[in-house]
């Protein structure tokens, strides 16, 4: 195989438990090296898609396949595929020591006795655990944090191609969640190790992704960097799980502008129109769905509207302050509620000049929003 | 002081924490001081005193009931007990084990299949001993099978052997070997055995390694719950294996009842107790080293 091919690769691969379908007909390819996250609600089949790769399941014998390196691995054991994996329960063994854990799998794989020893104090070393304070240890003497590294030292002391993670920070507070994520994500750099990583945390995949597969409903609903994902949402379940969308609607109406940009004129229910940019999802008089990013939108008096943009009248129901950002909720006609998100340029010196109650237009550049496909 | 006695109760324990773990403790501690450390007391009493002339005892201070144990006769007792207790954990063990495990991994038929295995609580264990006679003796069951196949011409002596009384301790303890080892293996996180599988363990690798030291406890707890009263059994041997496998507690119950000798049943009641002792002792010293772990 040649360095570009994919490590991973799903091909069609399904998964049934009696009557439900975990995982439907799912493809996709990891990238050698790549910090890879399924990313998804509970019960979208991320999980059972990660053991699929492990090889605790089985795939439906229905001709798809998991590939690793290239070669079909669907009945292969976990202990042939070399993998490693991190559980978000830690999964240490509570009857031996932190360094008996590390060596289990060194001594499964009949590493020499005189080896073990250095081997499992680097391991320690990568996950930054000083051997001599931790190496004694039981699992119950750590902290959350601690058996998490132990857990991590554990599945990198065998070196694995690629390591899976199944939520692994799910159990730990919020500053050592972030202080872990910066670890994770600069062990895969160093490593150079391929990182699947399963969570249903959208905020964490974002930050740590080089791609992510978003999944909803057993299926793989969209895939791309986190760039992609938020920026270009393709359906409207992508845009409401992954950050805040404002979502629109109206009917196709005719094309305007003409030329390099061209544009659709959606008129709402309400009667309202706006224009969006050409999409290969939208044809004329069908009605169409638009997801507009709070930060994308803008707030203006009546009347002040640049003549370019498209403007909704509504009444401020709420002005919210998050420190970085600023959020006013908008109410609109026909009983819609919008998210603005503001700069916050500081409350004290310079307050935002909206009140509750306050009569506004909410604006957005026709570029700045993303049509979505039906799903 | 107002209202009802109920409420002026309730004031009471609210006034003083301390009162009502006591108030719960009372009733439990009262119950075994009288029935058993009461009974303990006199019984240890009796162990060396002398004998009375019709049953009971004679004042006086002796040891001779203990040394009077340590005659060849009864140390071969104590010895074939030792060896059916020990021989009745080690069967329950090999039977009890594969029967837990199965069970703890046998997903919605977990319940149906612990009700079977305490089924056989419902009825006396005389009756169930009495069963064994009817399958055993040489007119029985297993006789009539095994001439019927033709395998055998005449009778096989089944009854009234050690194996009888083995057989008889490990279909009556059998339960209490199963039980405390399915709840060690039940509450096993599967997660551990996939854990040890990506490391590298083949399936045999995994139960040495994983799942046996962690039910450790269970076999502990049960193979003491099996050990002790196997220790103690008489109606068994009594049932099934006649005057040749007379084990400690028929020569209890003898020395009580026909022998009229209350200080020997005394000092050999004793003396069975001390072997339950280091039994319990060495079975807090697994448990406190599992509690390490």
């Amino acid at each position: 195989m040649t360095e570009t091919a994919p490590i991973v690769e799903f091909r069609r691969v399904s998964k049934s438990f009696g009557d439900t379908r975990a995982v439907d007909a799912v493809s996709f390819a990891v990238r050698r090296g790549e910090f890879f996250s399924l990313l998804g609600p509970s019960g979208c089949g991320k999980t059972t898609t990660l053991r699929l790769l492990a090889g605790f399941e089985t795939p439906d014998a229905d001709g798809g396949e998991v590939r690793i390196d290239g070669e079909v691995v669907n009945l292969r054991r976990p202990y042939e595929r070399r993998i490693g994996m991190v559980f978000q329960s830690y999964a240490l063994f509570p009857h031996l020591s932190v360094e008996r854990n590390v060596a289990f799998g060194l001594e499964e794989h009949r590493v020499p006795r005189t080896e073990i020893p250095g081997r499992v104090e680097r391991a320690l070393g990568l996950v930054r655990l000083a051997p001599a304070t931790f190496a004694r240890r039981r699992p119950h003497q750590l902290s959350g944090g601690q058996r998490q590294r132990v857990a991590l030292a554990r599945a990198l002391v065998l070196d694995p191609a690629i390591l899976l993670l199944d939520e692994p920070l799910g159990a730990l507070d919020l500053q050592l969640r972030k202080e872990m994520q910066l670890e994770l994500k600069t062990l895969n750099r160093e490593l150079g190790m391929t990182f699947v990583y399963v969570t249903h945390d959208q905020e964490e995949a974002l930050a740590m992704s080089d791609r992510i597969a978003v999944m909803s409903a057993a299926r793989v609903a969209q895939l791309g960097t986190p760039a992609d994902i938020y920026e270009n949402p393709r359906t409207e379940f992508v845009a409401g799980f992954i950050g805040e969308a404002n979502l629109f609607e109206g009917r196709a109406v005719g094309q305007g502008g003409g030329g390099a940009a061209v544009t659709w004129r959606l008129v709402a229910p309400t009667g309202a129109s706006f224009q969006v940019p050409h999409h290969p999802a939208i044809s004329e008089s069908e009605m169409v769905r638009i997801a507009v990013r709070p930060e994308w939108l803008d707030l203006f008096a009546p009347g002040a509207v640049p003549p370019e943009e498209n403007a909704l009248p509504g009444t401020v129901r709420d002005v919210i302050y998050l420190g970085e950002t600023m959020h006013v909720v908008v109410s609109l006609a026909g009983d819609r509620v919008v998210r603005v998100a503001l700069r916050n340029e500081g409350q004290l010196l310079k307050p935002l000049p909206w009140r509750r109650g306050d009569s506004v237009m909410v604006a957005w550049r026709p570029e700045d929003c993303q049509v979505l496909e039906p799903e | 002081m107002t209202g009802t006695p109920r409420r002026r109760l309730l004031a009471y324990f609210a006034r003083r924490p301390g009162a009502g773990s006591w108030a719960l403790l009372t009733p439990g501690v009262l119950w075994l001081t009288l029935f058993f450390a009461v009974p303990l007391a006199v019984l240890l009493g009796y162990s060396v005193m002398h004998r009375g002339t019709y049953g009971g005892v004679a004042p006086g201070f002796t040891a001779e009931h203990y040394r009077r144990f340590l005659d060849p006769l009864y140390l071969a007792v104590a010895a074939r007990t030792l060896w059916l207790a020990i021989a009745t954990t080690g069967l329950c063990l090999l039977l009890g084990y594969p029967v837990a495990y199965v069970i703890a991994r046998a997903g919605r038929w977990r319940n149906t299949l612990l009700f079977l295995v305490i089924l056989p609580f419902w009825t006396s264990f005389l009756v169930r001993t009495y069963a064994m006679i009817v399958l055993l003796r040489g007119s029985g069951v297993i006789n009539a099978a095994l001439m019927g196949l033709g395998l055998t011409h005449a009778p096989l002596d089944l009854l009234y052997t050690p194996g009888a009384v083995l057989a008889g301790l490990v279909y009556g303890y059998l339960p209490f070997m199963v039980l405390p080892i399915y709840a060690s293996l039940e509450r096993l996180d599967l997660d551990l055995l996939d854990a040890a599988e990506v490391l590298g363990a083949r399936a045999p690798s995994r139960f040495r390694r994983v799942t046996l030291p962690l039910s450790l406890p269970g076999v502990a707890a049960g193979s003491l719950l099996v050990f002790i009263p196997a220790l103690g059994a008489f109606l068994t041997p009594d049932l099934l294996g006649g005057a040749k496998t007379m084990m400690l507690g028929n020569l209890v119950q003898n020395q009580f009842g026909p022998a009229r000798n209350w200080p020997f049943g005394a000092a050999v009641s004793f003396a069975l107790m001390g072997v339950v002792f280091v039994a319990l002792l060495a079975w807090l010293r697994v448990r406190d080293a599992e509690a390490a772990a």
